[in-house]
């Protein structure tokens, strides 16, 4: 329907307007600066991502091995109980192929985006990352994936230390 | 209906606590309240209310994290953006629907986690009319502080004295962060910040979680529990704008009082209540809200604390735990950490701080600068 009209009223507001200060406007940005704790579970976690390992925690009552590791059960409501080291092979539970970026812009190469369920952790448990090494036609819900780590001198303790999970072939370890 | 405080649940304040996440810190207040009050979060508590402001967070949408920490996954939660007395008042309200039988309330600070507080605090002036003048927020403390000065006639060692008090009040509670034998001398002859204002005057940071377990009258009596009784409780917001305050008095916390008063059927304040926390994030709002709330004739307070009228052997004990001066400022926590020591009092559980034979304590909180809100619970025990 707003095809059919030409011209609207009022004045339109080009970027040029604001940038040549034509439009009455006030700035600021917040100096808003922050570093959080990570807490037990969160800094075991990332230093064993730099190790290129995945940590979980146990919950004797629920029997439940938790990833992303915590120090309490949030079924149980109780401290949990062991560290215990998962694996970095997973299934893929959803994914998304993202055409647009976080600017709204098209993306050349869509983005493909998902959450997968690890191995030896508890079902519905594991990561959101991004995959690799595999096209948007290829990917698909149940698929078995296995991270790929960034080299050791370039992992920072983050969960971009993975660079993506990529396809489980048969031959890999 | 009455409500009442079943379980109090606290970690201690300290200045930093790299060791622990915010979730940690609220897992030990929430595991403290819930051993406390005897109940389990995962089948007894009806509904959870947490007290944050995204800013002092550093993320948004704060109320979708909370859950897990405190028992209240796949439950009734929500959070009130507003400070912890705000929050219990919301929990209070919901029992008396009837709808809910027990209520949790949650409030915390990891200010240690913000790099730039006064960078945050600042973001809350007024984009167009305050923010273009760059200056520090706690400048609107000092002006208050001056207003004050002015219309009472109060001396700035009065402001001492209630800082000499509060801090030494903390030695006698564990949980305190800044507990020191500070005397008024050294107050009055600490850096000038934003005058009348020294630097002793104003609160340190410090992190920590408060969590208080509510009841019906139904559900603590089912639970043979012995409550401590929300008698009345009251919130009231002033104009945000600096250019229109009255500056001379905490409006917001009168009209507070006069709320909760009227629910708590107190007539006359300074003859009925035992004892007060109040809100002393700088030195003058301790005066300022003991005038305010009806506890101190206008223009009184000072010349009370001067004489030892605050002191825990005084007429009215205010601030017994240390206040934030003592304890730390907790930013949103800070006006249920003042429902919590209102609680431990008439429970005859504060330790080494316990005054004796209190029956009737009110709990004020203001949500700090820039804000002109504040709120007042009437906490009592027995009929
Ligand atoms: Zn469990």
């Amino acid at each position: 329907m707003t095809q059919r009209i030409t011209k609207w009223p009022g004045v339109e507001l080009s970027a040029a307007d604001l940038n040549e200060g034509k439009v009455t406007q006030t700035r600021f940005r917040p100096n808003a600066k922050y570093a959080w704790s990570a807490g037990e579970a969160m800094s075991r976690f990332l230093a064993e991502l730099q190790n290129g390992r995945l940590i979980a925690r146990t919950c004797r009552s629920c029997k439940r091995i938790l990833f992303p590791p915590r120090m309490f059960c949030e079924v149980c409501f109780r401290p949990t109980d062991e560290w215990t080291y998962i694996q970095d092979t997973g299934t893929i539970e959803t994914f998304s192929i993202s055409y647009l970026d976080t600017d709204a812009k098209r993306i050349p190469d869509p983005i493909l985006v998902g959450v997968v369920s690890l191995d030896g952790a508890s079902p519905k448990m594991g990561m959101m990352h991004y995959f690799g090494d595999m096209t948007k036609d290829e990917i698909r819900i149940g698929m078995r994936v296995k991270a790929v780590w960034k080299p050791w001198e370039e992992r920072r303790g983050s969960v971009l230390d993975i660079r993506h999970f990529g396809p489980l072939r048969k031959d890999a370890k | 209906m009455r409500v009442g405080i079943i379980g109090v649940g606290m970690t201690a304040f300290r200045p930093s606590t790299p060791e622990y996440s915010w979730k940690e810190l609220m897992f030990e207040a929430a595991s403290r309240a819930y051993a406390d009050a005897g109940v389990d979060p995962r089948t007894e508590v009806d509904s959870f209310v947490t007290c944050a402001e995204d800013y002092y967070e550093g993320f948004g949408i704060f109320d979708e994290f909370t859950p897990d920490q405190l028992g209240g996954a796949l439950r009734p939660v929500c959070t009130v953006t507003g400070d912890g007395l705000q929050g219990l008042a919301n929990a209070f309200m919901q029992i008396q629907t009837g709808l809910i039988d027990i209520a949790v309330v949650e409030a915390h600070s990891k200010a240690s986690d913000i790099l730039t507080l006064e960078g945050i605090i600042e973001h809350g002036l007024d984009p167009i009319w305050n923010k273009p003048l760059g200056g520090h927020p706690f400048l609107i403390a000092g002006l208050e502080a001056d207003a004050f000065v002015r219309k009472t006639r109060t001396s700035v060692k009065a402001f001492a004295a209630v800082v000499a008090k509060n801090r030494t009040n903390a030695l006698r509670n564990p949980l305190a962060a800044y507990a020191a034998k500070v005397d008024a001398e050294q107050v009055l002859s600490s850096a000038e910040r934003f005058a009348p204002l020294r630097a002793l005057d104003i609160a340190a940071p410090a992190d920590g979680g408060v969590v208080l377990v509510l009841a019906s009258e139904a559900a603590a009596r089912r639970r043979h529990a012995n409550p401590v009784w929300i008698r009345g409780i009251g919130w009231a917001s002033d104009s945000p704008t600096l250019e229109t305050r009255d500056w001379t008095q905490a409006a917001y916390a009168q009209l507070a009082a006069e709320m909760a008063y009227r629910l708590a059927k107190v007539r006359r304040p300074a003859t009925e209540i035992d004892f007060a926390e109040v809100d002393d994030r700088f030195s003058y709002k301790e005066l300022q809200h003991l005038e305010a709330v009806g506890l101190a004739k206008k223009g009184e307070a000072g010349r009370t604390v001067l004489k030892g009228g605050y002191d825990p052997g005084g007429a009215l004990p205010v601030n017994v735990a240390g206040g934030s001066l003592g304890c730390g400022n907790v930013f949103e926590a800070t006006g249920l950490h003042r429902a919590a020591e209102v609680a431990l009092q008439l429970r005859g559980d504060a330790g080494s701080h316990q005054i004796d034979g209190v029956r009737v304590g009110v709990a004020q909180s203001w949500r700090y600068i820039p804000s002109a809100t504040g709120a007042v619970a009437v906490l009592g025990v027995g009929q």
